[in-house]
């Protein structure tokens, strides 16, 4: 076992971690820990932009931004940080460029943008452009410019290095602590891949920058490793996470597949079609049609399925029509996404449509952080040198429904803030004592995995959650279909515990560690299964269609959800919330509901038109 | 549709509907230095669907058969980088190579890209690749006060780097190089495609540092230009092209 002293330790190395690592490794000690070499980070598959309001090519200004960031989450979105985030938009755009971003440029040599879904002018009135792009590779030009910038300024990465565990220095899942008492992270325990040893590391400052859990679900947009390890490590030490029901289903992903087309392809002119050759969307949202935010692009498309109008010999998805445009324009502002469909379909895009259906794609929810990236531990304490940035957290600028492009805007604004913040407070801030077996609880499980004999395959379980995740907890969800998700839920988490795997070897066992993050999947799955059970009502991407309405009176709070000892109080916060009130026991512990107000500073919540 | 995958597709009774599969037969390039220092050929026979990659069918034999065959992975649509490997004898991304396209009828072989130090089964050493990268200063270098807004650059200008932009270092073309093989000390392609993505940047004014780095004894000058890399690239960059003109600014100095 090793252990390192670090002021400031990110956990994850996509745009949010690499964000936060240049803020901070200028100002102090700081360590990247990755489970991936930097550059494979899912920041790398974005493809469509980043929304500033730069109002390089038409009007904009960052308060239609706002509205946009709001709207677009159905009044989930706590104002003020959506406010931060499209105030910050503009700099941020700039930082990335005087980095050496490649954007693509107007014929004045400006940086250039593009429409996306959701993204209007004078609240609502048209679509406009305000997506900043690199063709359909944004993501991988911010991946490599941040980590371009991370070799210049000589951050330290640990690469290929799992993080298991979160050190405080009161275990919450163990009992509530009173309100006000401080409560600090003050380290990790990660496993290095390579050699099989741990590492503890101490740190007075600790940012989750891990990403989302797109795995939970079969058909995604994700990759294999985004399997929520980041959040499950916050519950299980009893921190919440917020508005875990709310899950982005990306409304093109290449059918059967998952893959990404980028939102970009309509921003571009792009058209949806059903099997009556019809645009759809244009029932739908009649104003931006196939632009509408990405919920009631998806749910259209499920729908036209539903209703028979669906393409193919099984009628199960409908089709993208890019053979209106110019080759050459595609060529040039969408190379990637076309290069998909004809590598993984054997379409052409130029002269056939290219067959599509939604892919789960964004977690909404996450860890909750105020707008300086602090972690909460419940509606208002914050957790001493805890940080949260990128996917994992929850600010909240994405309500029910995150737009396209502001994930890459999110991870940029708060990745810094993250950063910032984080080195701010090691300055401040004294290194806390660790227990001396840190790493037992970690060591433990590793062992009993490896050693567990024959038993149930990771494989098989991690199907099985990710069928019944699809099958039940979807586009469209009922309270029916969400009790069988967490009953089939339940019974995975049993056949969990007798998992084993075939791998007994010190060296580059991944193995062992894809059985770690099964266990990561289960427990996001759990948390995100309870709260959607418990929103009665339908909102952005949680629809209900037992309850098909959005229900203000009710439900205009976050979702908070907290894992703790079965013979706690059913209650946080010190009390048991209306409409908040659900608790769902488990073996060994249950999940405990509460909720969080949302901030609303200039909006009110209106019916969400397009 | 290949005439490969119809052959090996109409051996199956396929329902309407149904998504035809085949078995394809894996030869893996096994080593675990924890099971003796040789490494060993191991075959695995899965059934396939007709859309599935090489990668589908890896994971099949990691979950379903042997859960300690070993290999690196992340995006699985050829933009992390991840899993660059040999593949029939070529480099390619595991992710991006259909088995249709590879000939599923016969063996196909898998082992770890050449010339980086193998780990375990298909995963190898990239750090002395990354070193390489490092090396030639893979980021924008600038002189003068940071403008208050975005720097100015022309379509062109822009177009002018965007092949290397491109490169999500894989180590497909580095591994499949000739050289690089025989001479561990050479930069290799991905280190001069990224310091060409740099060098033909308007923005950018490190290029004679750079061009400095590469004009050493294993620079640029090492490419025999055998057109491997742009070959292996699973980008479409056209690596050796991308050499040659630094090769060419080298001398003319004119970037």
């Amino acid at each position: 076992m090793q252990t390192h002293q670090y002021d400031v330790v990110i956990v994850g190395a996509g745009g949010a971690g690499m964000r936060a690592a240049l803020e901070a490794s200028g100002e102090v000690r700081t360590a990247v820990i990755s489970k991936l070499y930097p550059t494979r980070s899912h920041t790398g598959a974005a493809q469509g932009g980043m929304c500033a309001a730069l109002a390089n090519v038409e009007e904009d200004n960052w308060e239609w931004h706002t509205f946009d960031t709001v709207k677009g989450g159905d009044y989930l979105v706590d104002q003020d940080a959506a406010e931060i985030m499209a105030k910050e938009a503009i700099d941020a755009v700039l930082d990335l460029e005087r980095m050496g971003l490649p954007f693509n440029r107007t014929p004045e040599g400006r940086i250039d943008q593009r429409r996306f879904g959701g993204h209007t002018r004078n609240h609502g009135e048209a679509a406009v452009r305000r997506s900043c792009y690199a063709a359909d590779r944004t993501g991988h030009m911010i991946l490599q410019t941040l980590y371009q910038n991370c070799v210049k300024q000589d951050v330290e990465f640990f690469n290929e290095f799992y993080v298991l565990d979160l050190i405080t220095d009161h275990d919450l899942s163990e009992g509530d602590v009173p309100d006000g008492e401080e409560v600090n992270a003050t380290g990790v325990v990660a496993y290095d891949l390579a050699t099989g040893e741990i590492h503890v590391f101490q740190a007075k400052s600790i940012v989750f920058a891990t990403g989302g859990a797109g795995k939970i679900f079969k058909t995604t947009s994700n990759a294999h490793t985004l399997t929520g390890d980041g959040m499950a490590l916050a519950l299980r030490r009893g921190f919440p996470l917020e508005d875990m029901e709310f899950f982005q289903f990306h409304p093109t992903g290449l059918a059967g597949l998952g893959i990404l087309l980028s939102e970009a392809a309509r921003g571009e002119g792009g058209i949806l079609r059903n099997s009556d050759g019809e645009r759809f969307m244009e029932r739908y949202a009649p104003t931006i049609k196939d632009l509408a935010p990405r919920d009631i692009v998806a749910r259209s498309m499920a729908n036209e399925v539903r209703e028979g109008r669906g393409c193919g010999p099984n009628k199960d998805y409908v089709l993208l029509d890019l053979t209106h445009l110019e080759p050459a324009h595609i060529d040039a502002k969408l190379p990637d996404i076309t290069e998909f469909a004809r590598t993984y379909l054997g379409i052409e895009p130029y002269t056939e449509p290219v067959p599509v259906y939604p892919t789960a794609h964004y977690a909404m929810g996450g860890i909750p952080t105020n707008v300086d990236a602090e972690v909460l531990r419940d509606s208002h304490n914050v957790v001493k040198g805890l940080y949260a940035a990128g996917e994992v957290a929850c600010v909240s600028v994405h309500g029910s429904n995150r737009l396209g492009t502001n994930s890459l805007l999110d991870i940029n604004v708060f990745g810094k803030r993250a950063g910032r913040t984080a080195a701010a407070y090691a300055k401040t801030a004294t290194f806390r004592d660790l227990p001396e077996d840190a790493a037992a609880r970690t060591v433990a499980q590793l062992d009993e995995m490896r050693d567990r004999p024959d038993g149930a395959r990771v494989a098989e379980v991690r199907r099985e959650l990710q069928e019944t995740m699809d099958a039940n907890a979807q586009v469209f969800r009922t309270g029916e279909s969400l009790a069988q998700a967490l009953d089939d839920i339940r019974g995975l988490q049993e056949r969990f515990k007798t998992v084993s795997v075939q791998d007994k070897g010190k060296m580059f066992n991944t193995d062992l560690l894809e059985a770690l993050e099964l266990g990561f999947l289960l427990d996001i799955a759990e948390v995100t299964v309870v709260a959607a059970i418990n929103r009665k009502e339908s909102r952005g991407g949680h629809y209900r269609e037992d309850f098909p309405d959005r229900d203000d009176t009710n439900y205009m709070l976050h979702t908070m959800t907290y894992r703790r000892p079965t013979d706690a109080p059913d209650a946080v916060d010190g009390t048991v919330g209306e409409y908040f009130d659900h608790v769902e026991s488990f073996d060994g512990y249950k999940v405990v509901l509460g909720s969080k107000p949302v901030i609303q500073t200039r909006y009110e919540p209106m019916e969400r038109k397009y | 549709m290949t005439a490969t995958l119809d052959g090996a597709a109409s051996t199956e009774t396929a329902t309407a509907g149904e998504i035809p599969t085949f078995d394809v037969t894996l030869r893996i390039r096994r080593y675990s230095p924890e099971n003796g220092p040789e490494a060993t050929w191991e075959e695995f026979t899965v059934t396939a669907h007709g859309t599935d990659r090489v990668l589908d069918a890896l994971h099949k034999v990691k979950w379903e058969e042997d859960g300690s065959l070993t290999f690196r992975r992340s995006c699985a649509h050829g933009v992390c980088g991840s899993d660059a490997m040999r593949i029939n004898g070529r480099n390619r991304l595991a992710c991006k190579t259909l088995l249709k396209d590879v000939n599923p009828d016969k063996v196909i072989t898998v082992e770890p890209i050449k010339g980086l130090p193998v780990l375990k089964d298909l995963v190898v050493d990239m750090e002395p690749f990354f070193a390489s990268y490092r090396e030639i200063m893979p980021f924008l270098i600038t002189n003068g006060n940071q403008p208050s807004k975005e720097r100015i650059q022309s379509s062109e200008q822009r177009e002018r780097f965007d092949d290397t932009t491109k490169c999500i270092l894989c180590a497909a073309c580095t591994s499949s190089c000739p050289v690089f093989w025989t001479d561990g000390q050479y930069f290799g392609p991905a280190a001069i495609v990224n310091a060409h993505r740099f060098i033909f940047d308007s923005r950018d004014d490190g290029a004679t540092q750079r061009l400095e780095i590469l004009n050493d004894k294993e620079g640029v000058w090492r490419c025999r230009t055998t057109f491997n890399c742009t070959e292996a690239c699973p980008r479409g960059i056209e690596v050796t092209k991308a050499i040659q003109e630094v090769k060419r600014a080298m001398i003319t100095r004119a970037f």
